[in-house]
């Protein structure tokens, strides 16, 4: 039997959502589920930065907050988290922004089907034979029939 | 086949960040920079929040980093967007209670966001978080009524001027005492607001130029069109 105390809990759980969000993104085939997916991993992350600065009995790293002279947290940790937060922002508005011109062009975010997408344009760009055949067994390929391309997301020459 | 790799990465991953995790000892941080600030910040700096002065003073070339990351991923998500056409039909208005709400609240969260930014150095809050807040003060009023969208240009002006006012205080440190971004005018009294000399011109800066990038990104996100020109 597992010990549980208050420490195993918080590390499950930061670990939990770490995991959790790696999972999601090699499971998912949405883009926007993927997003969510790195998202929930950076709340694991975040919280395991912050809980590797934690002192025992010790008060937020802000003087006269706590009692005189008690020990106080790790504040670099906490000022690393910060950063990570404002740059996760970032990187999740670029990420939506990158997947509203993606829809706009392919009325789609399935990865698979994305893929299937791009290997045609790239063939019929280079005007070579599009990997796979369209007659073969669906076997070899994520995605038996092709797609039709969508009149209003051709793509510029 | 996929899902089962997936499972065994992640149940790797998970082992190996256990394990990492058990043999760390929670509550006794192995670093030795952390105690080591704790001691010095407060004659050093003269910060109340060490936080802050870890963000701004030991680590402010760092924040300026971070600072242009965002500015590259603002600029970058504007420029994958592109604007908005003129003859697009604007969105219609929200309801009754989002645009009474949005006028409610904005001047109410004008002042928190300005009281987060310049009591960053005494409590906890600074630039990043009160600059937050600041955009979502001017969102709000997007969200209510999408046609009378944000100007672009003053949110742009501001934030230069934002980032200019950042590197100029660094510049101003490096000339009068010969490292880039050292606090200046001297500690103040602990715990009072105008104490630990640059840090607060800092952190508005930081407030003004977070602020006016989200709320510009945000507006430019929710201003786009759903269908290709």
């Amino acid at each position: 039997m597992i010990e549980l105390d208050f420490v195993t809990i918080l590390y499950c759980g930061a670990i939990g959502l770490l995991l959790i969000g790696a999972a999601g993104l090699v499971m998912c085939n949405n883009l926007f589920r993927m997003l969510l997916a790195l998202v929930i991993a950076e709340a694991g992350v975040n919280l395991l930065l912050i809980l590797a600065g934690y002192r025992g009995g010790a008060t937020a790293p802000i003087l006269g907050f706590g009692p005189a002279g008690a020990p106080m947290v790790d504040p670099v940790p906490q000022v690393l988290v910060l950063t990570a937060i404002v740059i996760g922002v970032g990187v999740q508005a670029l990420a939506v922004a990158v997947m509203v011109r993606v829809y706009r062009a392919y009325g789609t975010l399935d990865v698979r089907e994305l893929k299937t997408r791009f290997e045609f344009e790239v063939a019929a760009e280079q005007g070579i034979e599009p990997p796979g055949s369209t007659e073969g067994p669906a076997g070899g390929r994520p995605l038996s029939p092709v797609p039709p391309r969508p009149q209003h997301g051709e793509a510029r020459p | 086949m996929r899902n089962v790799a997936a499972i065994l990465f992640t149940g790797g991953l998970g082992f190996l960040l256990l394990v990492i995790a058990s043999q760390l000892g929670f509550g006794e941080p192995p670093m030795r920079v952390g105690q080591g600030i704790l001691d010095v910040a407060a004659t050093e700096v003269g910060a109340a929040n060490i936080v802050t002065s870890v963000l701004l003073a030991y680590r402010g070339l760092d924040t300026l980093g971070e600072l242009s990351i965002l500015f590259a991923a603002a600029t970058a998500a504007g420029l994958v967007l592109g604007q908005r056409r003129a003859s697009a039909a604007p969105d219609p208005e929200a309801g009754f209670i989002l645009r009474a709400g949005a006028d409610l609240l904005f001047p109410l969260l004008l002042v928190v966001g300005f009281y987060i930014i310049l009591h960053g150095h005494l409590t906890p809050g600074g630039g990043f978080q009160g600059g937050v807040i600041l955009a979502a003060a001017f969102f709000i009023g997007v969200l209510a009524r999408p046609a009378e969208s944000l100007d672009h240009t003053a949110i742009v002006v501001i934030e230069g001027l934002a980032g200019a006012a950042f590197i100029g205080i660094g510049l101003w440190a490096l000339l009068a005492d010969g490292e880039f971004l050292k606090p200046m005018l001297g500690t103040g009294t602990l715990g009072t607001l105008v104490s630990a000399g640059t840090l607060p011109l800092l952190s508005l800066a930081i407030g003004l130029k977070v602020g006016s990038e989200l709320a510009g990104l945000m507006t430019s996100l929710s201003g786009t069109e759903a269908r290709e020109p």
